[in-house]
């Protein structure tokens, strides 16, 4: 019989680090592709029509980044909020309100030159995702409510008011029955950064984004007060880290970041806010947040790479017949995968035999 | 005498980093082996291999003649070697008699074999003076009677060899002295015991004879009734030791005051009007055994916890807002008593460690709040150098850390503040020799400078050495200082157990 115990190692060599989140990805592949088979398809056709259909052409090409845009956002929610141990599982609902904020102000009740237009917009969306999350991190603060339960519960909640206000007092006369919000003013639309296709402006300041938060996570102060929080709050507050003050500021930040994946989606891909405007991307950032380590930085490539599959899927299920359920499998096991390849970056794996007893 | 055990040339490695390095020695039965050495000789490495947690590089362990076979904790406990842990390995919502018996049974047999287990229990616990409560559950128990639990744990699976790691670091001294004596049973019935330790009077007091590592080789081995505790002392360290010298400055203004200070609130032990007068260059001492609202007054004292009665008057402020930050910034510098969950940020870098008090100064930072990391790192190694931190590099995570040198880097960390009031809460717990006068010379060393300090240990001697006058916390309550020159350990320990308390 071969036992095996884990030993931590002192030092992970890097070309370890470096390597183990693509070996995850091919491991889950692997596994997926045996799912792939089960749904009577051919794998290896089956990965290369999802990688065509990703990245094919440009019009695809286009679309995943596309497509990546609010999922970068939400990622970037989720790294700033989980790096401070503040689980902020609440990016759907933030979404949502950004999207709500969107639709308040973009459609008629605020009309400025584009130039001035987007930004405004931009904040109004980052500023109804913080404040959704306000008193959630005032229960927790002060009464050590788990912002888990809050911030997921309310999700639901959020959905279901934009369903109301879809349905009843926010629904656009013009759109023939359709629940979805009136149109967001010409001015405030994101504009096309590539001609015929569905990519917009969003996209670049959501990379813009993801390099602001590394700017402010690294360089500043108030990063490596979310850093000491995160890694020891009571150590830090004996330092005399205002714990209040920087968990405050994470949320604000984190549901910030999750209410302008809510503007990009009203104000850049769709035009106006409809129900099935975000298809989990909230909860996805969640992934792309792990993926990435919480390194907002990584956030852009995982959060692309997530999105390269889902809609990569679509293109597969397509060609090959096989469920577009098969993204979301994609996606689970490459997290699964990061997280187990973690254990063997910190630790090694020592095997020994058993004798036998003679 | 027969040998139990026979360790030889026992090598581990960690990288390149030896913490082992060619050990051998042996242990007989009925006899108390101590293994001492400061904070990374390399005993609890030692132990971790003959316990089966690691596997050496090199050499072999007998026990009874068998080879021990490396990296198998069942096996090391089928032969008959028992280990309890510096930290208990206790499931808290589990009874006392379930702990025992639990984790010997198959995971698919249904039902636990208490009626037995129980008998067996309640007569080791006669034999061996450990008494328990088997039903009782286990959150509701002292550290002293966990460890009596993990004792008992070992000897219901039939030891012969009993490994104790640091057992009396977290005992008060009659806790002590009951595990001595029940280490003696242990002799007399036969058993062995190896004791791991850095406090050398305790060691003196019940090992038969001390091997002495330092840098994870052995340095000496010694019979204890022929031990020099000077000698030992030097040897664990590699140098002479610089004990503290404690010079008396005159008292001059009054830096703090409390007065009729009370908090009666659930999450900690309770205070009942202290009052406390503290000086500038005073060292006041303040004992009591651990959880009479030691903790409590440092918390208040630091700004964490408000009073819900009484107040405090600083010299000069004249209000004064709860929190750390506002404490700290009237001049109050805070050691908490567990430094590596209240102190370091263990995953955080030295340097990050040592300017987070800093975070204020123009000079570590720009107006928009952008760190400069170069000044930072240079503040940070100015800080290490000037206390003696010492470190692979200043890059590296704190908690690779060893505990003198962590409390150094807090202890620096705020003298470089230069602070009015040091409220030092168990300083030297845990450390070993060396470090201890190290700490000990750092805060005489803050009050020749003008620091007010309050020192609150378990630790009588340190008490005697350090303070000008010693106050006795019981139950909440403080008692009035009494000059440390006209008190002795005997009158301190009486008021400790609640003498002079109404």
């Amino acid at each position: 019989m071969i036992k095996f115990r884990l030993e931590e190692r002192a030092k992970s060599p890097y070309w370890l680090i470096i390597l183990s989140p693509f070996i995850a990805i091919l491991v889950a592949i692997i596994l997926a592709g045996i799912l792939i088979v089960l749904a009577g398809a051919n794998p290896f056709e089956s990965y290369y029509q999802l990688i065509i259909g990703a990245f094919g052409s440009k019009n695809s090409f286009a679309e995943t980044l596309a497509r990546a845009t609010p999922i970068i956002l939400t990622g970037l929610a989720a790294s700033i909020a989980f790096r401070a141990k503040f689980w902020n599982i609440g990016a759907e609902g933030q979404l949502y309100f950004g999207a709500l904020a969107t639709t308040l102000f973009g459609t008629g009740l605020v009309v400025l030159p584009s130039i001035l237009m987007i930004p405004f917009l931009f904040i109004m969306g980052a500023l109804a995702g913080g404040l959704l999350l306000l008193p959630l991190v005032l229960l927790k603060l002060y009464y050590k409510v788990d912002e888990v339960v809050t911030t997921l519960l309310l999700n639901f909640v959020v959905v279901l008011l934009v369903s109301y206000l879809l349905e009843g007092p926010w629904k656009d006369p013009m759109s023939l029955g359709w629940p979805q919000g009136k149109s967001v003013i010409d001015d405030g639309v994101l504009p096309q950064i590539l001609s015929k296709t569905r990519l917009h402006l969003g996209f670049i300041i959501s990379i813009f984004f993801a390099f602001s938060v590394w700017f402010i996570l690294s360089k500043t102060v108030i990063g490596y007060r979310i850093k000491s929080v995160g890694l020891n709050a009571a150590a830090a507050s004996h330092a005399g880290v205002p714990i209040f003050k920087t968990v405050l500021i994470v949320a604000l930040l984190s549901g910030g970041m999750a209410g302008m994946a809510g503007v990009t989606e009203t104000a850049g891909l769709k035009g106006y806010l409809t129900l099935d405007l975000s298809p989990g991307f909230g909860y996805a950032g969640i992934a792309v947040a792990m993926l990435a380590n919480l390194n907002p930085i990584g956030v852009i490539f995982s959060g692309v790479f997530l999105a390269s599959i889902y809609v990569g899927a679509d293109a597969m299920s397509r060609a090959m017949n096989v469920p577009t359920y098969l993204a979301d499998v994609i996606v689970a096991l490459t997290v699964l995968c990061i997280l187990l390849s973690l254990v063997f970056v910190h630790y090694k794996i020592l095997f020994f035999g058993v004798k036998k007893n003679d | 005498m027969t040998t139990l055990l026979k360790v030889e040339k026992i090598t581990k490695k960690f990288g390149d980093f030896y913490a082992n390095d060619q050990i051998s020695f042996e242990v007989n039965k009925s006899e108390v082996l101590a293994i001492l050495g400061e904070n990374g000789a390399g005993k609890t490495t030692l132990m971790n291999i003959l316990f089966g947690h690691y596997t050496p590089d090199a050499g072999t362990v007998n026990f009874e003649g068998h080879a021990i076979e490396f990296g198998n904790t069942n096996n090391a406990i089928k032969l008959g070697i028992g280990m309890v842990h510096q930290h208990f390995t206790l499931a808290e919502n589990l009874t006392v008699l379930e702990n025992i018996i639990i984790g010997r049974q198959s995971i698919f047999s249904l039902s636990l074999p208490k009626r037995q287990a129980r008998v067996k229990i309640l007569e080791l616990s006669k034999k061996f003076g450990l008494p328990i409560d088997p039903d009782e559950l286990v959150a509701n128990l002292s550290v002293s009677e966990k460890q009596r639990i993990e004792i008992l744990k070992t000897l219901f699976l039939d030891c012969k060899l009993l490994i104790l790691d640091e057992p009396t670091a977290a005992l008060t001294p009659q806790e002590t002295d009951a595990l001595f004596s029940t280490i003696r049973n242990m002799i007399e019935t036969g058993l062995s015991v190896i004791l791991i330790s850095h406090k050398l009077n305790e060691i003196l007091a019940v090992s038969d004879r001390i091997i002495v590592l330092r840098n994870g080789s052995s340095v000496g081995e010694i019979d204890t009734h022929s031990a020099d505790r000077e000698k030992i002392a030097e040897m664990i360290v590699g140098k002479k030791i610089d004990y503290p010298q404690k010079k008396k400055i005159p008292r001059k203004s009054k830096v703090l005051s409390l007065v009729d200070v009370s908090y009666n609130k659930t999450d900690a032990p309770k205070l009942s009007k202290v009052n406390l007068d503290l000086y500038s260059g005073q060292i006041l001492g303040i004992a009591g055994v651990a959880g009479n609202g030691q903790t409590t007054l440092a918390k208040i004292l630091s700004g964490h916890f408000k009073p819900t009665q009484g107040k405090i008057v600083f010299n000069k402020a004249k209000r004064v807002h709860t929190s750390p930050k506002s404490f700290m910034d009237l001049g109050v510098a805070y050691i908490p008593e567990d430094r590596n969950s209240d102190g370091i940020v263990g995953d955080m870098e030295i340097w990050e460690n040592a300017i987070m008090t800093e975070m204020d100064d123009s000079y570590l930072r720009n107006s928009l709040g952008i760190i400069n990391k170069k000044a930072s790192v240079g503040r940070s190694e100015n800080l290490c150098e000037t206390y003696d931190v010492r470190m692979q590099s200043i890059r590296q995570r704190s908690r690779l850390l060893s505990g003198g040198n962590v409390q150094k880097l807090l202890l620096g960390r705020w003298l470089m503040r230069k602070p009015k009031i040091i409220i030092a809460c168990q300083p030297t717990r845990g450390l070993d020799e060396g470090a201890i006068a190290s700490i000990q010379n750092l805060l005489l060393k803050a009050q020749q400078n003008g620091s007010a300090i309050i020192l609150i240990s378990e630790d009588l001697d340190e008490l005697l050495t350090m303070s000008d006058d010693i106050s006795v916390m019981y139950k909440g309550m403080l008692s009035d200082p009494t000059e440390t020159s006209s008190t002795d350990k005997l009158s301190i320990g009486l008021r400790m157990a609640g003498d002079g308390f109404l």
